[in-house]
């Protein structure tokens, strides 16, 4: 499915220009972090990449034909949309629309319930959980499916330290079993923790892009150098 | 006032009886209304949840003409179908004048708008609440309507609770197509009407404890279930 590749790619919002034009290519393995201030644009270019925002221009391309490798992508959302049903029912959901039989989708997810530690709360309608346990919900269940590309959008935005360590060993786990993971991030101390490289955005352009040691050892633009430093970027 | 007394009297003992007549109406009357709620259903619900999910040519006419016919008097729906059914009308030779048919299909006529867009309103709020996470998942267009009707199942019950409030307590239309015939379409509403004009208020009033604890019972049920999706109870 790799490598990834964005073309001259550029949103518009009723006319108005949000990104763009972005070139990029991804490859296979890894995390990527994405950061840049806020309205950066960050948001708008996974969801691009995803697929699920109409470019005003360019193209996203994969090895593979569009189809398939839209079928190996999940994507974390910044607040978690949660079906109005059980967590059970929530995390077995994509392995129902892909097909898979009642029974086992169920039995898998009871076993992931169990992983991220809600198997006490598995038969509760999962939009009346906290915060934190419908995040954890979220990314089992765009997990659950064994994505090959998986994109989040600043998935411990709102959470606890204890929360956020539980979803960064997740997101290990994942991408140590062969999940390529795109995220976008505030917290700087997670990209540290977690990146392998770095995107970083600006007015809706790519400013730098790097690997994780070299981006924060030598920040190769001005503005990445600010934003590391804890400066405001404008 | 002692007429009234009397006919208060006479009409508890009617109830407690289960006098045959009263039991009759009544059963005729929740047979040709859940008649209609049934048919009514079959086309709202599919019609509210393909509304709120697809963007076709004809969507904004559809609503339209439903809000148009939601606001159609009954009577007129009475006499349209009476036209239509009548000997020398369209379908005439079908002999459905005066039939519980002919008042299944006035009923249907009356609350099917009613239900589409009352179920149209709640399964638009749920779409633009689950969009985002149904297109990521590449979930196709009938699995989309198939999530929103099942997870929005409470909203349309109570879209149907109103459609069954308005059918039982509908007289004008059933009047003229059924035209009230003792033993044959005579039903909670047209013998209310029928018994006051006569001055007969015993079983009037009987009736009328029927078709209130009727309507006490839709209120009910409709408040309960919001309840129970609130509290998220289910
Ligand atoms: N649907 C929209 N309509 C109008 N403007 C939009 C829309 N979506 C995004 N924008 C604008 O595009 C810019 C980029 O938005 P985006 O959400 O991608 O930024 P972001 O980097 O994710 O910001 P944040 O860090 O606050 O999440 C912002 O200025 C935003 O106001
Ligand atoms: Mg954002």
């Amino acid at each position: 499915m790799f490598p990834m590749t964005a073309c001259d790619l550029s949103v518009k919002v009723r006319q108005k220009h949000i990104i763009g034009p972005i070139n990029l290519t991804i490859n296979e393995g890894g995390i990527t972090v994405l950061m840049g201030p806020n309205g950066a644009g960050k948001t708008t270019l996974i969801k691009a990449l995803h697929g699920i925002i109409r470019l005003a221009n360019g193209q996203v391309t994969f090895a593979t034909p569009a189809k398939t490798a839209q079928e190996q992508q999940s994507f974390v959302f910044q607040s978690p949309i949660m079906l109005r049903r059980s967590v059970l029912e929530n995390l077995a959901y994509p392995l129902m629309i892909n097909g898979q039989d009642k029974q086992s989708a169920m039995e898998r997810a009871r076993t992931w319930a169990t992983k991220i530690g809600l198997s006490a709360h598995m038969d509760r309608p999962a939009p009346f959980l906290s915060g934190g346990e419908k995040q954890k919900i979220a990314l089992a269940r765009a997990l659950i499916t064994s994505p090959k590309l998986l994109f989040l959008d600043e998935p411990t935005a709102s959470l606890d330290g204890a929360a956020t360590v539980e979803i960064e060993a997740l997101l290990s786990e994942a991408q140590s079993t062969g999940t390529t993971i795109i995220m976008s991030t505030h917290n700087i101390g997670q990209a540290r923790r977690m990146a392998n490289r770095v995107l970083f955005m600006k007015d809706g352009q790519i400013d730098a892009h790097s690997a994780a040691n070299a981006f924060f050892d030598t920040p190769p633009t001005e503005a990445a150098q600010k934003f590391i430093a804890g400066d405001i970027v404008v | 006032m002692n007429d009234l007394w009397n006919g208060i009297q006479q009409a508890i003992s009617l109830t407690l009886t289960l006098d045959a007549d009263l039991v009759e109406i009544s059963l005729r009357s929740l047979r040709v209304t859940l008649s209609a709620l049934f048919v009514s259903c079959l086309i709202a619900l599919p019609l509210a949840a393909i509304l709120a999910v697809r963007r076709f040519k004809y969507r904004r006419l559809i609503i339209s003409t439903l809000n148009a016919l939601m606001g159609l008097p009954p009577v007129v729906v009475g006499l349209i179908v009476y036209i239509l059914l009548s000997r020398s009308g369209p379908f005439g030779v079908l002999g459905l004048l005066f039939t519980t048919h002919a008042m299944v299909i006035a009923q249907v006529i009356i609350i099917t708008p009613l239900i589409t867009s009352i179920a149209h309103q709640s399964l638009r709020e749920l779409w633009s609440e689950y969009h985002d996470l149904l297109i990521s998942m590449n979930t196709s267009k009938w699995q989309r309507i198939k999530t929103l009707l099942w997870d929005g199942r409470r909203a349309l019950m109570t879209a149907s609770l109103a459609g069954f409030g308005r059918a039982i307590g509908e007289v004008g239309a059933i009047m003229i197509v059924g035209g009230n015939i003792d033993h044959a379409t005579r039903v909670l509403t047209t013998a209310i009407s029928l018994e006051t004009s006569k001055g007969d208020f015993a079983l009037a009033l009987a009736l009328g404890f029927v078709l209130i604890t009727l309507a006490l019972a839709v209120n009910f049920t409709t408040h309960w279930l919001g309840r129970t999706e609130r509290e998220g109870r289910w």
